[in-house]
């Protein structure tokens, strides 16, 4: 593998790792979600300095040139994180539609109490 | 408003205001002993002001949930309260009181079902959908039918009226979108009973249906692939009360 496109491989992983590392550190980002970027980073700067292991991951499944098979892990890694993403927002729509019911349901009994409390306060005023 | 009534009527309703006040009323004449709960699917006209106008009790959603999430909305409020029974209701006029106590005497014939279906198919009734709808809904049928060991001629139908242990699982757990063919198969799997009996349908009293035309395609695609990850999905737990299902696990 070539020198530049090793360093431009190292540079871009570890700028990967920092740029989240610091957006948890700054709260922006859940360690929950941060995880598999956190691992991804590093997954990709190790073998981006460790070229041996990459030339024998390329071998292994039969790629010629090993910067196109840190791309291709790459990618798999970006397909993980979406898939991971799609399963967060299906969950989030589960719980906001159950936080919209209860919240519906709260106001409905809510505004169903003061009325029957007015008519039993009006009917108390009558007698 | 009526006090004591064990049964509910559930009318979703998405911006309707131009037929909710009719449908509240009409309930209200026809089948008396049934409660009317109007589910306000985010609308942004009047609809739930009308209905509350016209007698109904109403559940506001903060936004649109679609209907799948508006009529578990219903059974959430069913459960909640204490109702024996529970009817769903178009929002558009399609289904009248008549039908509706049709429907429970049916369930009163025989107390062992668990969910007695409106079926627009089983009679010859002059009742014609679009081409392309029929062709879904029947294919449908034959799936399902096939599946569950049962006759069903009318998946699609969103006309039913459920006891309370049909009530407590679909409050649970009920399809997001589209959700009245896998709610079929959900009674298949959580062993409940269902029928079916014939219904006349009405014409529409205004509003779209909840499956535009355009839609039908997607619709068609959703189902199928619900319908068939069923199939090898884990067997869901027969006793209520137990972890809720769908998307509570978190990661991968």
């Amino acid at each position: 593998m070539e020198l530049r496109i090793q360093i431009v491989s190292i540079v871009a992983a570890l700028g990967l790792f920092l740029l989240v590392f610091e957006l948890v550190r700054r709260r922006r980002l859940l360690e929950r979600y941060a995880l598999l970027w956190l691992f991804s980073a590093l997954a990709l700067l190790g073998l981006a300095v460790w070229r041996d292991l990459l030339e024998e991951v390329a071998t292994t499944i039969g790629i010629y040139s090993p910067p196109n098979a840190l791309f291709l892990i790459a990618f798999g890694f970006v397909l993980v994180l979406l898939l991971h993403f799609s399963l967060a927002v299906s969950r989030l729509t589960d719980q906001t539609k159950v936080l919209a019911q209860r919240v519906a349901m709260l106001e409905e009994r809510q505004d169903h109490d003061a009325a029957t409390e007015e008519r039993d306060v009006l009917e108390h005023a009558r007698d | 408003m009526r006090r004591g009534n064990t049964n509910l009527a559930v009318v979703p309703a998405y911006n309707e205001s131009a037929t909710v006040a009719n449908v509240v009323r009409e309930l209200n004449a026809t089948a008396p002993d049934f409660d009317v709960l109007v589910i306000d699917d985010g609308s942004t006209d009047a609809t739930a002001q009308l209905a509350r106008a016209a007698g109904a009790r109403v559940l506001r959603l903060p936004f649109n949930l679609g209907i799948g999430g508006a009529v578990q909305a219903g059974f959430a409020f069913a459960l909640e309260n204490g109702y024996e029974r529970m009817v769903q209701v178009d929002g558009d006029g399609q289904h009248v009181g008549d039908e509706i106590v049709a429907l429970r005497d049916v369930m009163d014939g025989d107390p062992r079902l668990d969910m007695v279906c409106g079926s627009r198919f089983l009679t010859d009734n002059g009742y014609l959908a679009p081409i392309s709808r029929r062709t879904g809904i029947h294919i449908f049928a034959f799936l399902l039918s096939r599946i569950v060991g049962q006759r069903i001629t009318d998946p699609t139908s969103g006309f039913r009226l459920y006891n309370r242990r049909a009530i407590a699982l679909f409050a649970r757990d009920y399809p997001h979108d589209y959700p009245e063919v896998e709610a079929v198969l959900m009674v298949h799997h959580h062993q409940l009973r269902m029928r079916e009996v014939p219904v006349k349908m009405l014409e529409r009293g205004g509003g779209v249906s909840s499956i535009r035309s355009g839609k039908s395609a997607y619709y068609m695609v959703k189902v199928l692939l619900a319908i068939f990850v069923g199939l090898v999905r884990r067997r869901p737990v027969v006793e209520p009360g137990d972890a809720s299902p769908v998307t509570a696990g978190q990661g991968i």
